[in-house]
């Protein structure tokens, strides 16, 4: 008999060798999930390592999915059920996996040879080192090649299909339909149908060997989440912030130019861009990241959007030109998906530790914007609007994204391009519409500030520019002591203006109480959920998640005031609560974690609480 | 292809030229803007690109469209530009400490991707801007403010570095020969890539007088040879010199009884190996300073192939539609009744 329950949601981590497809099984069963009305987030954890040996620790490769009866925020704290397809995968993931959680292992994986390359002294199947989880042993590889005998495939691609056979069992388990893997399949091997018909049996023979065991008791639904109608696709967050770029481009009816150098986490926002010449954008892979950002700011001058993205190393290469560009006053969004430092420091783990870096790290007085992008879907939003502000304020922009939010993804539902994507106004001049009696390039914009954008190929407009010091009037060069304290001056002027243009800051909760919660970054998640629980438990907890920097929306201070007490959760030593602190002359204190590891929803759940209770 | 006619003058920008009296530098600005003058692209579409040092001011004396940069970068920013809209012509200005020093690696980069684009280097030998260092193209041994006991670096040949780095035009010039000079510079701006132009430019404060012996007039003749496509190479005062091939080696030889115009080596600006040896062969007063158009090779350039690709792309996939995008791959449907 097996029992039947209802959870609000799971978390499903799978896990082998890097050959073993697991983040295609993931990708499988989140998508399944999705079309099956859950709200969903995900995952990957590769290896460093690009090739690492087989069977080892090193070779482990997984893929996280939460999927949820309710809003799902983060690909989830602990694990409900591994999937372990040979020791070394069970050895690297036990630690992340509940008290009595299940764990589903390939038997035939656990061999001499793979427990000593996992270097396990004894088998842990055997040794009762695994006594406090459900352990459902099944023998994949072979009852894989079993149930393929009759099929004419080569005994290779029959071992590869046991991907499909552990998805088949977890389907079974959580209630899942065969139906969308089933069509995935089919079309991914059009043209072999042997391969379908392998694939589907090993697919099959799972989801029945997990009904037909004695091993599984219990059987999990996960209902549909109450999601928004709408179209959805998933998205990761470098995909959504290529995409941002290529929208705003088009909207602002300018070419989009990237100019990078490839860097872990950031490179497949240049991988991405460079699939879509469709829409004429230009790559470029320069020769390092100073050349990147210069090839960018060069597509800047001659009227394209241009970008260029990074990761810290690589924007602390680029430091010098951030300073060209708001000399010369372009429109440029540099993208910095952060990763943990100092130096090469954690390339594949996540961090924010390069806000300060983004806010001061350049010489003189120069200012620029600052916008943090909140999850994965939210990267295109952020894109799209921090190239809005870039061409509207003749300013550079710093995108701060995080390997977290890069390369995790989620359920987006679709936009409604036309009224919340529309077109994007430019400072580009247009020739027909000028007086070149009165016109001259340093005039500025009454409002904005903002100077026009004139660029090469525009006659009669011919002009020159460096990064030496400016006269306001004229635009040459000047060393006059007045003007440099006025262009200073101007430059931050223009960048606080902007804060009239921006959203106020929003609440989640009350508008006042006990505890307010500031997040920024790809913290959200964990945070708007941790904050969630303790309202759900009546405490007077309300989370003010930051997208803007630099400026702040005017709000901010006046939020300030309305809670006894603040605390700010960051991934790095409290670089936000010393902004926050400083500017408002507050005392926020912080809940710091620097450990290459997002934020689990249960510490700071416990973090926030021992806050209310501080005397 | 230009209906734009122009004089040197019309290139001279309102900007006091602020160089130190006799620098070799204003005999480079004249001789620029002569050959923008002759090049007949519009003012409009002309973009000069510099990094930082004396020669990186040029930018602003020229009346067209002028960023004066960050050090070494230079050609990075014209490459940018010059991505973004093909249709402009863009000269880069560079000296041997901001090419070849801190912007070296953009240097070669940018020989080796072939964008169509001149650059200009100002090889004064020395680091002008910051009051007289030795720069990567000093002679070993030389006393400078930070070498006082003697430079122990070894100097580039800004010529073999170019081609080695896969330069599709290389010319050599003098800042005392303003013709010459026009000359590669016009010859530059017909080629269709990376143009690489070194001039040997003097600077009269810190360094006066490095190229003396083949820059000024009196000992030019003898000591350089002004090489021409498909021309023997003759040279001296009384075009009573050549060079011959001997082996593998070039020869300076009286022309006279032994022999002949008919015996000189004659210029195959298409011969790489050629190129090589006469930047490297170069050294006053053993074998004379190699000047004029060096190397040219034809070779699709970067923007060009950029362009080319994504047209092709768009042939085969069609103009980007951005909802199309949105919805390609796995999309499903939310309908709830209520």
């Amino acid at each position: 008999m097996i029992d039947e329950n209802s959870l609000e949601s799971v978390v499903i981590r799978f896990a082998g060798d890097s050959g073993d497809g697991m983040q295609l099984t993931g990708t499988q069963f989140s998508n399944t999930s999705a079309v099956m009305g859950n709200d969903i987030s995900t995952f990957p954890d590769y290896p460093s390592e690009i090739r690492a040996p087989s069977g080892t620790i090193a070779g482990v490769s997984g893929f996280q999915v939460h999927i949820g009866a309710t809003e799902i925020n983060t690909p989830g704290d602990e694990v409900d059920m591994l999937v372990a397809m040979n020791p070394a995968a069970l050895k690297a993931n036990l630690h992340s996996v509940k008290p009595a959680g299940y764990i589903i292992v390939n038997r035939d994986s656990f061999t001499d040879k793979n427990l000593e390359k996992a270097k396990y002294a004894t088998n842990p199947l055997e040794d009762g080192s695994l006594e406090n989880y459900r352990i459902i042993s099944a023998p994949i590889t072979s009852q894989t090649i079993e149930a393929l005998k009759e099929i004419n495939v080569d005994s290779k691609t029959k071992d590869r299909c046991k991907n499909f056979y552990a998805l088949g069992m977890t389907y079974f388990f959580y209630g899942r339909s065969n139906e969308t893997t089933i069509k995935w399949i089919e079309g991914k091997f059009k043209s072999k149908p042997d391969v379908v018909k392998a694939n589907i049996a090993a697919l099959k023979a799972g989801s029945f060997f997990a009904e037909n065991t004695e091993a599984v008791v219990s059987t999990y639904k996960v209902h549909s989440a109450k999601i928004a109608n709408g179209d959805y696709r998933q998205i990761d967050g470098n995909t959504a912030t290529a995409w941002g770029f290529i929208r705003a481009s088009e909207m602002a009816k300018r070419p989009l130019f990237i100019g990078s150098y490839p860097i872990t986490p950031a490179s497949d926002i240049l991988h991405e861009l460079s699939k879509h010449k469709d829409f004429g954008v230009k790559t470029f892979q320069a020769e390092d990241e100073i050349a990147g950002i210069c090839s960018a700011i060069g597509a800047a001058c001659a009227g394209s959007l241009a970008i260029t993205t990074s990761s810290g190393p690589g924007m602390a290469l680029k430091t010098e030109a951030i300073g060209l560009a708001i000399s010369y006053e372009l429109p440029l969004v540099i993208v910095n998906v952060q990763r943990g430092g100092p130096s090469t420091g954690l390339p594949t783990k996540t961090e924010q530790a390069d806000l300060n870096q983004a806010l001061w790290g350049r010489n003189g007085e120069a200012p620029l914007v600052v916008m943090a992008a909140s999850r994965p879907s939210d990267c295109f939003a952020s894109a799209y609007e921090a190239s809005r502000i870039a061409l509207k304020y003749m300013t550079p922009v710093i995108l701060l994204t995080d390997g977290y939010i890069a390369n995790g993804a989620e359920p987006w539902k679709i936009p409604d391009l036309d009224t919340e994507y529309g077109p994007i106004a430019t400072r580009l001049v247009d020739l027909e519409k000028i007086d070149y009696q009165t016109f001259h390039y340093m005039n500025r914009d009454d409002k904005t500030l903002a100077r026009p954008w004139v660029i090469p190929g525009m006659k009669g407009l011919e002009f020159r520019m460096g990064g030496l010091e400016k006269d306001i009037k004229t635009g040459c060069v000047s060393t006059d002591p007045r003007n440099h304290e006025l262009m200073c001056e101007l430059r931050a002027k223009k960048i606080e203006l902007i804060a009239e243009d921006i959203p106020l800051q929003t609440l989640e909760g009350a508008d006042s109480g006990d505890l307010l919660v500031i997040s920024w970054g790809g913290t959200y998640g964990s945070s708007v959920m941790a904050v969630r629980k303790l309202q759900a438990e009546g405490k007077k907890v309300s989370l003010m998640h930051m997208k803007y920097i630099s400026p702040m929306p005017r709000n901010v201070e006046s939020i300030l005031k309305n809670f006894s007490k603040i605390i700010i959760p960051e991934l790095n030593l409290g670089q936000l609560r010393t902004l926050i602190n400083s500017k408002f002359g507050v005392k926020a204190k912080g809940y710091n974690k620097v450990q290459g590891l997002p934020f689990k929803i249960s510490e700071l759940v416990e973090a926030f609480k021992q806050e209310l209770i501080k005397e | 292809m230009s209906e734009a006619c122009y004089t040197r003058k019309d290139f001279c920008s309102d900007q006091e030229v602020k160089w130190c009296p006799g620098c070799g530098d204003y005999v480079i600005l004249a001789s620029l803007q002569q050959a923008l003058a002759t090049t007949g692209k519009k003012k409009e579409d002309i973009v000069c690109v510099s990094g930082i040092g004396c020669s990186s001011r040029l930018p602003y004396y020229v009346d067209s469209y002028g960023f004066h940069t960050i050090h070494g970068r230079a050609p990075s920013i014209a490459s940018g530009i010059k991505l973004s809209n093909p249709n402009l012509s863009v000269w880069v200005i560079t000296g041997d400490g901001d090419g070849l020093s801190i912007g070296g690696n953009h240097f070669i980069h940018a020989m080796r991707r072939n964008i169509n684009m001149n650059v200009i280097l100002f090889n004064n030998q020395i680091y002008g801007l910051t009051k007289g260092q030795y720069s990567p193209t000093s002679e070993p041994g030389k006393i400078t403010k930070s070498t006082p006991y003697g430079s122990l670096d070894h100097a580039f040949r800004p010529g073999t570095l170019a081609l080695g780095a896969g330069c599709t035009f290389l010319a050599k010039a003098l800042d005392t020969d303003p013709k010459g000079m026009t000359e590669a510079m016009v010859g530059a701006d017909l080629h269709k890539g990376t143009s690489f132009i070194e001039v040997y430019q003097n600077c009269v404060i810190f360094n006066d007088k490095t190229h003396d012996l083949y820059a000024n007039r009196n000992t030019r003749p003898d000591m350089t040879l002004m090489v021409e496509h498909g021309k023997p190479m003759v040279f001296g005062k009384e075009r009573n010199k050549g060079i011959i091939l001997n082996g593998l080696k070039l020869e300076v030889v009286e022309l006279g009884d032994r022999y002949k115009e008919e015996d000189l080596l004659v210029h195959d600006k298409h011969n790489e190996t050629l190129a090589y040896m006469l930047v490297e062969y170069s050294h006053p007063p053993h074998f004379p300073m190699v000047l004029g158009v060096l190397y040219e090779k034809e070779q699709s350039t970067y923007e060009h192939m950029m362009e080319e690709q994504i047209k092709a792309v768009k042939e085969k996939k069609g103009e980007g539609v951005f909802k199309e995008l949105l919805y390609s791959g796995e999309t499903w449907t939310v309908k709830n009744d209520n």
